[in-house]
């Protein structure tokens, strides 16, 4: 019992790595600003270019979808940050990360905006555009509204999956929290870093977790 | 030109083609047992919620909520790099299968255990009128309905979490991208990443579009 | 006597949905402050030749005037002022669920006709009294009857000033004790002078109200004339097979 405690929640090696760790949250959260952002303005340009009449467009944005959805982030991250220098294109950690982040986050966000459009009634569009609206004008103050609300959980689930997935900018050593906190346990040769880690990701993302679940439980009851 | 001597140079193609294929089968190999084993056990955990036990179903929830709310490769690191200090040596591959299979488990769990809420009471009720016993009605009438109800987003789930076999890279199991990242190193060239990305495509590619054909015909059902 | 304006004209108007022809050839005239009625078979067209007017479909040939101007034939920037002369009321409300009902009704004013706000405000808040639900102003739409819903979305197309209202089906959504409010709004509507063009399965109000109606079957207009030369004198054989069983059916609960 006592060596577990040593070895997963030693408080001095802790304490010693926490400020470190707090530099890595800073990243992270900083990270987590400018991926969710570009994956949500992302995925709403393709869901809408998935919808649209313009057959071309529709299936080059669908193709693009599907081809991110079927590549592991990882593989993508590794491709951008390892794969590309061969082409010339060299690129910071830090863009790296986004630039990989953004081709598979706004594949997935550009699912649940589509699901959440294509759940509007088309009487909607109608009637906003016998009235005189313009076609954008319906987009954005009749349909996206409802369509934000028909998906919010799916949206929020999708957000606290890209803050996970943020961790994988320690594989190309971006100093975000899981790298400060690997880089902490290999100095002390001691895992307790990596528990301290795990509780500061929990402290954020489990209130979103309990968030979502009473969410669907609402619209399961409904 | 030397874009396609970059990425797809069929001399470097040629001579990592075995290990890659040998690398597929580490990569479907895990996940297929990850794939069992999260949703056998998601399965058992969302029926034993239904017994009612206080103390069991509270544990269940905040071991499902952990597992929503922790980046797999955090709770990856904590196994591999801390076990050892505890005596216990297990290999990268079995870290990345209990890892995983966690992570399936408590969304499978909570997928087929918001599935079994939204079954009538009704469908309950005629179950015992006509002689079947709480277990006998939970295994006959209301878990069929339930698992019916959580295929598309367990099928997303899956998807979603097989990818993160890519995270065995990080601690050296000889699944795709590791064995491509280091071929990619030798090599000197970046064929083998668009190796990797291939290989995952032909994973993945028909997974994707199976999982829209499984949306639609299950849509009612959501 | 000068002659009445012309507000809508409809000349030689198809329209098909693949092989599919709803419409063959439609000849139509509203002339200002008219009511006129479109009666006919589910599946005779009624509705689409409706929603060509404000080219919610587009017409596959023929040509459309209101007020004057050809709009079978103007870009497509251009629908949306030409919408705001057209009001349209719909068989499924379709109110914005998201919105107040005072927010639905001003939504348009300011957005497509550039109102400012408190005299967007006003007007919503004039319209909504005239179709009895002032008080509801700060409801939303899902705390209304099917009735009530319905008032807001006539209340939501005047605000605009529109010349033309197009009604598609207006009551068929309605449980029957609900109708009555509907068209007494219609009815006051009329009475102010508004130009109307209406489908509808309401037989008894076309008798009431109706200054033309338009008898309408597989894609043609086949017979039109006043209420009492309709429903008192029809002619066709397809008219009266129509009447006959609208009537067996106790008029105005034919489903759609």
């Amino acid at each position: 019992m006592d060596t577990f405690i040593q070895t997963f929640f030693n408080l001095d090696i802790m304490s010693q790595a926490f400020p470190l760790l707090l530099k890595g949250a800073v990243m992270t959260l900083k990270l987590c600003a400018v991926v969710i952002v570009c994956g949500l303005a992302g995925g709403l340009m393709l869901a809408l270019a998935a919808l649209s009449p313009n057959r071309a467009l529709r299936w080059s944005a669908i193709a693009y979808i599907d081809l991110f959805r079927a590549l592991p982030p990882l593989v993508l991250l590794v491709f951008v940050y390892s794969g590309l220098p061969f082409a010339g294109v060299r690129l910071s950690p830090f863009m790296a990360v986004v630039i990989a982040f953004f081709l598979n986050n706004s594949s997935y966000f550009a699912e649940v905006f589509r699901a959440g459009i294509n759940a509007v009634p088309k009487g909607q569009t109608e009637a906003a555009r016998a009235t005189g609206l313009s076609q954008a004008q319906a987009l954005t103050y009749v349909v996206l509204p409802q369509a934000v609300r028909n998906v919010l959980p799916d949206l929020l689930s999708n957000t606290v999956e890209v803050v996970k997935l943020t961790s994988l900018a320690s594989v190309v050593s971006l100093s975000e929290l899981l790298y400060s906190a690997n880089m902490a346990r290999s100095v002390t040769y001691n895992a307790s870093p990596l528990v301290l880690a795990a509780g500061m990701y929990l402290l954020v993302l489990w209130p979103l977790v309990r968030v979502i679940a009473r969410y669907q439980r609402g619209l399961a009851v409904n | 030109m030397r874009f396609i001597e970059t990425f797809f140079n069929t001399k470097v193609m040629a001579d990592y083609m075995p290990d890659l294929i040998h690398a597929m089968g580490v990569t479907l190999g895990l996940a297929v047992a990850t794939i069992i084993t999260g949703i056998l056990c998601g399965a058992a955990l969302a029926c034993l919620r239904v017994a009612g036990l206080k103390l069991v179903n509270f544990c269940i929830i905040v071991f499902a909520d952990i597992m929503r709310a922790l980046p797999p490769l955090v709770l990856i690191l904590i196994l591999f790099f801390g076990m050892p200090s505890l005596g216990l040596n297990i290999s990268g591959w079995m870290v990345v299968y209990i890892v995983l299979s966690l992570v399936l488990t408590a969304f499978s769990e909570e997928i087929f255990w918001g599935g079994l809420t939204a079954i009538p009471a009704g469908q309950w009720e005629a179950g015992r009128a006509t002689g079947l016993s709480k277990a006998q009605t939970l295994f006959y009438i209301a878990f069929p309905q339930a698992a019916r109800r959580g295929i598309p987003p367990l099928v997303n789930r899956v998807l979603a979490t097989t990818k993160l076999t890519a995270l065995g890279s990080v601690i050296g199991v000889k699944e795709i991208l590791s064995v491509s990242s280091s071929a990619q190193s030798f090599s000197g060239s970046a064929t083998p990443l668009t190796m990797a990305a291939i290989a995952y495509l032909i994973i993945f590619i028909p997974a994707v579009i199976a999982s829209h054909k499984i949306e639609r015909r299950y849509h009612f059902a959501t | 006597m000068t002659q009445p304006r012309t507000m809508l004209e409809i000349s030689g108007l198809e329209k098909s949905f693949g092989d599919i022809e709803v419409l063959k050839s439609i000849d139509l005239k509203v002339q200002e402050g008219e009511l006129v009625f479109v009666i006919g078979p589910s599946g005779s067209g009624k509705s689409t030749m409706l929603r060509c007017c404000n080219r919610l479909e587009e017409p596959t040939s023929g040509a459309i005037f209101i007020e004057g101007e050809r709009i079978t034939d103007i870009p497509r920037r251009d629908l949306d002022r030409m919408r705001l002369k057209v009001g349209m009321v719909f068989q499924g409300f379709h109110l914005y669920p998201h919105m107040s009902v005072l927010k639905n009704v001003m939504l348009a004013q300011i957005k497509a006709l550039k109102r400012a706000k408190p005299e967007a405000e006003a007007r919503a808040l004039e319209m909504l009294d005239q179709v009895g639900l002032k008080h509801k102003a700060d409801a939303m739409p899902a705390e209304l009857s099917g009735g009530q819903q319905q008032r807001v979305a006539i209340a939501r197309a005047l605000a605009l000033d529109p010349g033309v209202m197009l009604f598609d089906e207006p009551t068929s959504a309605l449980d029957p004790e609900l109708v009555g409010s509907v068209l007494k709004v219609m009815k006051d509507l009329r009475d102010k002078g508004m130009t109307m063009l209406v489908v509808s399965h309401e037989m008894q109000f076309a008798r009431e109200a109706a200054d033309r109606v338009i008898f309408m079957d597989g894609g043609y207009v086949v017979e039109q004339g006043t209420p009492e030369e309709i429903f008192g004198n029809p002619k066709s054989d397809r008219l009266k097979t129509f009447l006959s069983r609208v009537s067996h059916e106790d008029a105005g609960a034919e489903a759609d």
